[in-house]
């Protein structure tokens, strides 16, 4: 198999896809928007269990771009009401995470329903219709980049400045709380970053593949590293990766984007969950060597109790 | 002018505790829908002071926190946390949850866990810097921790994480510490080494300690007093006035016998008296005789006492 560069020369090399440059140009640029926005965010779903919120979401983002599409108004902005009014309304009924399931449970068959009702009315181009559950390079054009790369800068923003309290409420919200952290806010104002992002995703990769950039990079880089600063950036460096290397194998094809993506970005996980069980199998030892071999109560409890 | 005051450790135990108490509850009841968990409650905790809480199952020790922390409400009285109201207090609060509240995926090293009690409520990147990492490794040292200081807390047994909490409190530059049950889980030495050193943190920072165990000899050389919750009423007073056969036999309307043994109170008879259940007999600690708090020395109580302690 030739590399995603190697595929990459070959498409800025070859004539037949001169005309195609100036997109693949908008299409890198949002990848590579997409891959941090994707890498960052996700590194929340880990921290706060939301793989599950994420697909939910995507589904009523999906269901907003279509009825966008059906009335003829703008898909982006479509796709971002859904996403927001699904982000919402898990936040809020979703607050404990054992309701938060059956939420999501409820809300994405509707949501996907309703899409399927919109698009089965929609009489415009079929390709329309496919690319926002499985991705579309094509449709990225300048305007909308500028619209795209707009509210990835919005989410980052949003991300850098809440990044250390958010952290903390994710991980231990209880002493996060008495710390004076807004344990709730943080928490609405996160799946509202999360809608964002994900309706960002779903222009690009499609309704169905959105974990593919969300929740995928994050839960990959989680297996290697617990650093707080690794972590993210690992992250975000597997989806940019995912997203670039994904949007350049798809060029040389009619297939749609997201299999590249989605298989790109598997892989990458499948070397870091390795990388990890190896890993993982000496931070165990460390811990478990140094307590044995320093208490020596702890021996002698040990050895009464055996 | 208190908080400047507890910078300096000591000298600020008289300043701020002659200014306001730490804890002030005044006639303080607390109550699930129509379930009275306590009432009447008078209590003045100054800088300094360690209280510990003891009581059985479901008495409301827990409950008393989430009181102090503003996370219940009471159902009447009042009630003050450093001069304010409960969830008011501020930040310098150090907290103990009574069991690992941590997200099962917590991708978090103990390290990362003590830098959030440190600077985790500041909004930003919260990059690494030199300081605080200093302060982190201190800490960690501190508890005993340092070992595993880059070991992921998933990793951890239930022992290694609570010293990591306790920490991680302590990081807090708390005047108050709310420790709930921080010994469950912990070996005899470390259970030495977190009472040990919460003790000497009132000590040199004055800062005032609620501690629920259901242990009292661990703390019972520290304890200034004791709260004592039971089906539905309190004692308050100093170890010597509550822990008495008179005074817990009126407490559970039962005849409880309080020994005093070698420096070490047992309690029988108390209906579903504060024990650790399901713990193996403490047999090896034989060969420690005399340690302070290395030995359990209650007793499970009689059966009947079950619904006793849930009125
Ligand atoms: N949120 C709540 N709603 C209703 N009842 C509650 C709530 N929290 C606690 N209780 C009840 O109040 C009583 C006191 O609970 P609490 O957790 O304070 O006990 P505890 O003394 O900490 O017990 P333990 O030793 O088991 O930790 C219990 O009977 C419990 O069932
Ligand atoms: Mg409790």
């Amino acid at each position: 198999m030739t590399s995603a560069d190697g595929i990459g020369q070959q498409v800025f090399t070859f004539d037949d896809y001169g005309a195609l440059l100036d997109l693949v140009h908008n299409s890198l640029i949002v990848g590579a928007a997409l891959g941090l926005v994707g890498g960052l965010a996700g590194v929340f779903v880990i921290l706060r269990d939301l793989p599950f919120a994420v697909h939910g979401i995507s589904e009523l983002s999906f269901a907003g771009a279509s009825a966008a599409l059906l009335f003829g108004m703008n898909v982006v902005a479509g796709s971002v009401i859904g996403s927001l009014v699904a982000a919402g309304v898990i936040g809020v009924l979703g607050a404990k995470a054992r309701h938060r399931n059956s939420v999501i449970g409820i809300l994405m068959p509707f949501g996907l329903g309703l899409g399927v009702l919109f698009l089965a009315l929609y009489k415009g181009r079929a390709a329309n219709k496919f690319g926002l559950l499985t991705g579309q390079i094509v449709a990225v054009d300048a305007p909308q980049t500028a619209v795209l790369l707009s509210m990835s800068a919005v989410v980052l923003v949003a991300l850098v400045v809440m990044w250390r309290p958010l952290v903390f409420a994710s991980t231990d919200p209880e002493v996060a709380r008495t710390r004076g952290v807004p344990v709730r806010g943080l928490s609405l104002a996160f799946m509202l970053v999360l809608g964002l992002s994900i309706a960002l995703s779903v222009q690009v990769v499609g309704a169905l593949l959105v974990l593919t950039l969300v929740v995928t990079p994050a839960a990959a880089a989680a297996r290697v590293t617990a650093s707080p600063v690794l972590l993210p950036v690992l992250s975000v460096v597997l989806a940019v990766v995912s997203m670039e290397g994904g949007i350049l194998l798809a060029l040389g094809s009619d297939i749609p984007i997201s299999p590249y993506v989605t298989t790109l970005s598997f892989t990458l996980y499948g070397i870091c969950a390795a990388i990890g069980a190896v890993r993982r199998r000496n931070w165990g030892r460390t811990a478990a060597r140094t307590d044995a071999g320093s208490a020596d109560t702890a021996r002698e409890v040990t050895a009464a109790a055996s | 002018m208190p908080e400047q005051a507890d910078e300096r450790g000591t000298a600020a135990r008289g300043a701020s505790s002659a200014v306001e108490p730490v804890i002030r509850a005044e006639k303080a009841a607390l109550a699930y829908g129509a379930r009275t968990v306590w009432q009447d409650l008078e209590l003045e905790v100054g800088a300094g002071e360690f209280l510990a809480v003891l009581g059985p199952n479901g008495s409301g020790k827990t409950s008393f926190m989430k009181a102090l922390l503003g996370r219940v409400p009471l159902s009447s009285g009042r009630l003050s946390v450093l001069g304010r109201p409960p969830g008011r207090a501020g930040r310098r609060l150090g907290y103990i949850p009574q069991q690992s509240t941590l997200a099962g995926q917590a991708a978090l090293r103990a390290r990362d866990l003590v830098r959030l009690g440190i600077d985790g409520h500041r909004f930003g990147l919260g990059l690494p810097n030199r300081s605080a990492g200093r302060r982190v490794d201190e800490i960690l040292a501190a508890v005993g921790a340092a070992e595993y200081a880059d070991v992921p807390l998933d990793l951890l047994s239930g022992g290694e994480q609570q010293r990591v909490r306790v920490g991680q409190a302590l990081a807090a530059d708390p005047r108050l510490l709310l420790c709930d049950e921080p010994l469950l889980s912990l070996d005899l030495r470390h259970q030495r080494a977190v009472t040990e050193l919460v003790d000497s943190r009132r000590r040199s920072h004055g800062t005032a300690v609620v501690f629920v165990t259901h242990e009292i000899n661990p703390v019972l050389g520290m304890a200034d007093r004791v709260l004592y919750l039971a089906r539905g009423r309190h004692r308050v007073g100093t170890p010597d006035e509550v822990l008495t056969s008179q005074s817990l036999s009126e407490l559970y309307g039962t005849q409880v016998d309080v020994l005093r043994v070698r420096g070490r109170v047992v309690v029988v008879g108390a209906p579903d008296e504060p024990s650790e259940p399901h713990r193996p007999a403490p047999q090896p600690h034989a060969a420690h005789p005399g340690a302070r708090g290395e030995q359990r020395s209650t007793r499970r109580g009689t059966p009947r006492g079950k619904q006793g302690a849930r009125t």
